[in-house]
């Protein structure tokens, strides 16, 4: 019997490349949202709807590209990612398709705006743009150690990413919250794509600073205080994260950020302080936001109770608006009981507002019930478990963070806009990876599962076999 | 770095954890009351969602459905005639509910009755759409269009009853509304309900069922009948010892009669031609005990007479001195009925006495044309015997024969009524209402009961008006009703 002598997944010589693990299951997440597609036109109009075969087929060719580009440029990838992307990209697809048909909606857009246009055909054109981007970073990127070089322009261009909206012009106020900026016909959510470009320079920053960070401290009540000098960078970060909240009114981005930046700071120190102050710190600052910013405090309130909210908010204001916003979400989820309407079938159109963007959870609440909902949450339960499983088996620290990064950002966006949706926590405003309507967002996330997909392939390939020694063959035993 | 990683994964698994018990918490513990939130608008969509079923006269819808083709609510409700029905069915609004049979038989009108759940259940393997089970009255589109022409532009009500089974044959009031003016929710609808609401006539109260007015003098025939009843008087044309004037017991106003010969006049004559002092008298004798007893059993004071639509108390005053129920004995006073309760009094007289439960369902089907409830004739009480009510009717078809009731002659049928004037009004100053009450006759018992009450006539304050305004709606309902028999 071999001895292991290691804790990581990395198999033996000659892993299995596990490619056709995910052609099948790839397989699968192209049919089940031709089979909801299917669903949803025979719920609406009695009839097979007539774009099926051209949304299955070119769901179907995305795949396959994105498959043999995987089998061509990263053998070795974790097998899951791209099937559970694709999954959650064509139902999104399709959730969205749905709501495009819904009478209401479309009412209500001729109402407020004269005209009423689908989201899915432009949805569908930036999930091939998405898919595009992930081949990219697949072929471009041939070892992700190359993005540690580029930890301070990171930095840089994640801040020019993150104030872009407030450049007067090019900002646009969209809701309350300035996270958009306006290029020529296309809106563009600088955040999503910060996100990434964060993780990297976190990554890269914090894998030269780990050992100041971790040892050069005083320990104080119990807790490893750091210098002050060391101090700075998270003190930047919190700052950043919170003039976000400030001047964006974005509690979601800010809240992702900061959270992403102590999770990597305790993976990277190994310290249990970091994540103590860094709860204090968000703590502190909520406090202090929410105590004069009127768009948390409506959202707060919205939280604590909103039935009893929509009470007593005085009509037409924000809070009244946000209040009744939430109990409409609530009562989706409450209608679609533990198996649903069906997809079609349900009333979520009654949301009216961002319903196919921030609140397409609920569509999958009522329309596809407990069952529904729970089997995404653990579809994207499964996207982050993957990822961390990458980060536990990069051979480099860089790696390590860079996909801890990347998957706990994930996971807290999904917690936030999930648990904001479903009155688990104050509602955000972030959308629904890959589910919901918006180009930065879908292209943002399949450059995400790109790298992860990158990070994996490196972590998994079998260690190239040793060269052979030529002194072997002086010391053998030659016998006369 | 490895345990570190290990904490962020159980951390990533706490937050998925969080999130799927918050779902549950959602969509299974809390389902329920979400569900059926009173701000939740899906329990308003889902009812509008389907057809709903008709109310149906003489097998004929007298109400529709229309796809409206609106994202919310698709179906609305349409009136055939709305007017003229709006007494019996009431309202279906999107906006503002329902009312009467609309609102009794909703669950079977939605199709959401409990009765219905197999056609529910197989319509949903069949794919079919579900539909609402109907209602068929008891009405007679006939006697109905008669009562509401009738009543024209004046205000008013009409009800009639068939006496031997209480079914109810037209049920009138003007002036009055389209309920298919509300039925929606648009702004149109709404400006049709707020005219309705602040419109002085108030078009949209039932005035057949649910408005009580002084009965004036056709009150008498029910104390004609509790004197003979009571053995006070034994023949209807003996004299009576009433002098003229006649002065009221505990008042020293004497009570003049309109008619001439009141002095001594017989119990027939007096109701000829309507006495005041006559009847007034024979009340006293009777007693307040003995006349509220009588008023009882012909439905007075009674809060809870369903028809299935509630009908408001008709008031027989129990606590009156003597002189208030001299004066109630001519429907004076206290005394105050709907247009129902005196189309009852007719039909028990024309009856023989027996009361019939007034009713206006049939009975309830399914979609499927299965008859799920059906309502059986009932005996609501035997307010007095059948001598006294023969009495009676040879009194009142004396009445149209030969006294004020003349207008309500129909060739080769034998009618009964009685007409009456009510005085109301700060000493008597606003116009009289006008009253008529009668019954027609034939071979095998009386097919129909009639009252009509016309609240706003500029006829003459005397007797003669409900003879003059109110007998020919009256004759022109029972001849209806006569000519739909044939």
């Amino acid at each position: 019997m071999s001895v292991v002598t290691n804790t990581t997944t990395i198999g033996a010589i000659d892993a299995p490349s596990r490619r056709n693990t995910e052609l099948m299951l790839l397989g699968f997440a192209v049919a089940i949202p031709v089979f909801a597609y299917l669903n949803v036109g025979l719920a609406l109009d009695g009839e097979v709807p007539a774009g099926m075969l051209g949304y299955g087929l070119g769901l179907g060719i995305l795949a396959g590209i994105a498959h043999l580009l995987v089998r061509r440029f990263a053998k070795y990838a974790d097998p899951l990612l791209l099937p559970l992307a694709t999954l959650l990209n064509g139902l999104g697809l399709v959730l969205i398709w749905r709501l495009d048909q819904s009478p209401r909606l479309i009412a209500d857009s001729m109402r407020k705006y004269g005209s009423h246009s689908a989201d899915a055909p432009q949805q569908l054109l930036y999930s091939a743009i998405g898919v595009a981007m992930f081949l990219l970073v697949l072929v471009f990127l041939k070892d992700h150690r190359v993005l540690q070089r580029y930890t301070y322009i990171s930095m840089v261009v994640a801040i020019v990413l993150l104030l872009l909206p407030l450049v007067p012009g090019l900002g646009t106020d969209s809701f309350g919250a300035k996270i958009w900026i306006r290029v020529g016909p296309f809106s563009i959510q600088p955040g999503e794509f910060a996100k990434i470009v964060l993780a990297v320079f976190f990554a890269g920053y914090l894998m030269v600073k780990r050992d100041a960070l971790a040892l050069a401290s005083r320990r104080f009540m119990g807790l490893y205080l750091p210098r002050g000098r060391d101090l700075g960078p998270i003190l930047t970060i919190w700052a950043i994260s919170l003039a976000i909240l400030v001047f964006e009114n974005d509690l979601g981005t800010s809240l992702l950020f900061f959270g992403m930046f102590v999770v990597l700071l305790y993976v990277a120190t190994e310290r249990t302080s970091w994540i103590v102050m860094g709860l204090l710190m968000a703590v502190g600052g909520a406090v202090v936001v929410g105590s004069f910013a009127t768009h948390v405090q409506s959202r707060v309130a919205a939280w604590l109770d909103p039935f009893e909210c929509l009470k007593t908010a005085p009509p037409d204001t924000n809070m009244a608006w946000a209040c009744d916003q939430m109990t409409q979400v609530l009562m989706s989820f409450g209608s679609g009981g533990t198996i649903g309407t069906g997809l079609g079938q349900g009333n979520s159109d009654l949301i009216t507002f961002a319903v196919n963007s921030d609140f397409i959870f609920a569509t999958v609440g009522e329309e596809l019930g407990l069952a529904g909902a729970m089997a995404f949450i653990l579809l994207y339960g499964l996207i982050v478990e993957r990822g961390l499983r990458t980060a536990l088996a990069a051979r480099d620290p860089f790696g390590k963070l860079l996909a801890c990064g990347l998957s706990g950002a994930f996971a807290l966006q999904v917690f936030v806009v999930a648990g904001g949706v479903m009155g688990l926590i104050p509602l955000t405003g972030m959308t629904m990876p890959f589910l919901a309507y918006g180009g930065s967002s879908v292209i943002a996330n399949w450059a995400l599962i790109a790298i992860l997909l990158r990070i994996s392939d490196t972590a998994r390939r079998p260690a190239p076999a040793p060269a052979p020694s030529p002194d072997a063959e002086m010391t053998q035993v030659v016998r006369p | 770095m490895n345990k570190p990683l290990r904490h962020i994964a159980i951390f990533c698994g706490l937050l998925v954890f969080a999130l799927l018990l918050r779902d549950n918490w959602l969509q299974f513990v809390r389902a329920d009351e979400l569900n059926s939130h009173e701000r939740n608008r899906r329990v308003t969509i889902e009812r509008y969602a389907s057809v709903r079923g008709d109310i149906i006269v003489d097998g004929k819808p007298i109400t529709g459905s229309v796809d409206s083709k609106d994202p919310l609510y698709r179906y609305k409700r349409t009136y055939v005639n709305g007017p003229m029905w709006a007494p019996v069915t009431g309202f279906a609004s999107q906006a503002y509910g329902a009312n009467q049979l609309e609102k009794l038989n909703d669950s079977i009108l939605t199709g959401n009755d409990d009765r219905l759940f197999f056609d529910r259940t197989l319509s949903m393997f069949t794919g079919e759409q579900k539909k609402g089970g109907n209602v068929v009255t008891t009405l007679n589109g006939a006697a109905q269009k008669a009562a509401f022409e009738g009543l024209g532009d004046k205000k008013g009500a009409v009800a009639a009853i068939d006496p031997q089974t209480g079914r109810i044959l037209a049920l009138a009031s003007t002036p009055s509304y389209d309920p298919g003016s509300f039925a929606g929710y648009s702004g149109k609808d709404e400006k049709s309900w707020v005219a309705l609401e602040k419109d002085k006539d108030k078009p949209k109260l039932n005035r057949a069922l649910r408005e009580i007015y002084p009965p004036g003098s056709t009150f008498k025939v029910v104390t004609a009948a509790a004197a003979i009843e009571n053995g006070i008087i034994k023949d209807i044309n003996a004299p009576t010892d009433t002098p003229e004037p006649y002065k009221l017991p505990l008042s020293t106003v004497p009570m003049k009669n309109h008619a001439s010969g009141c002095k001594n006049a017989s119990l027939n004559y007096a109701m000829e031609v309507s006495c005041n002092s006559v009847f007034a008298k024979l009340g006293d004798e009777v007693g307040r005990d003995k006349m509220v007893e009588m008023a009882e059993k012909f439905g007075f004071n009674n809060p809870e007479i369903d028809t299935p639509v509630r009908a408001a108390a008709s008031v027989y005053d129990k606590k009156m001195d003597r002189g208030g129920n001299a004066l109630s004995s001519i429907g004076q006073f206290n005394t105050a009925t709907t247009p129902l309760q005196m189309a009852m009094v007719t039909a028990a007289i024309a009856n023989d006495g027996k009361l019939m439960k007034p009713y206006m369902v049939d009975h309830l089907v399914a979609p499927n044309l299965d008859v799920i409830e059906k309502h059986e004739p009932e005996e609501m009480s035997r307010p007095m015997s059948a001598e006294t009510a023969q009495l009676v009717q040879k009194m009142m078809e004396n009445v149209v024969e030969k006294g004020t009731g003349g207008n309500a002659k129909i060739r080769d049928v034998t009618v009964g009524g009685k007409t009456g004037t009510a005085q109301h009004g700060e000493k008597n100053k606003a116009r009289p209402y006008a009253w008529f009450i009668s019954y027609a006759k034939t071979d095998s018992g009386s097919p129909v009961a009639v009252a009509v009450v016309v609240e706003d006539s500029d006829a003459t304050r005397d007797d003669i008006s409900g003879g003059g305004l109110a007998a020919p709606i009256a004759r022109d309902v029972m001849k209806a009703v006569l000519d739909s028999r044939r």
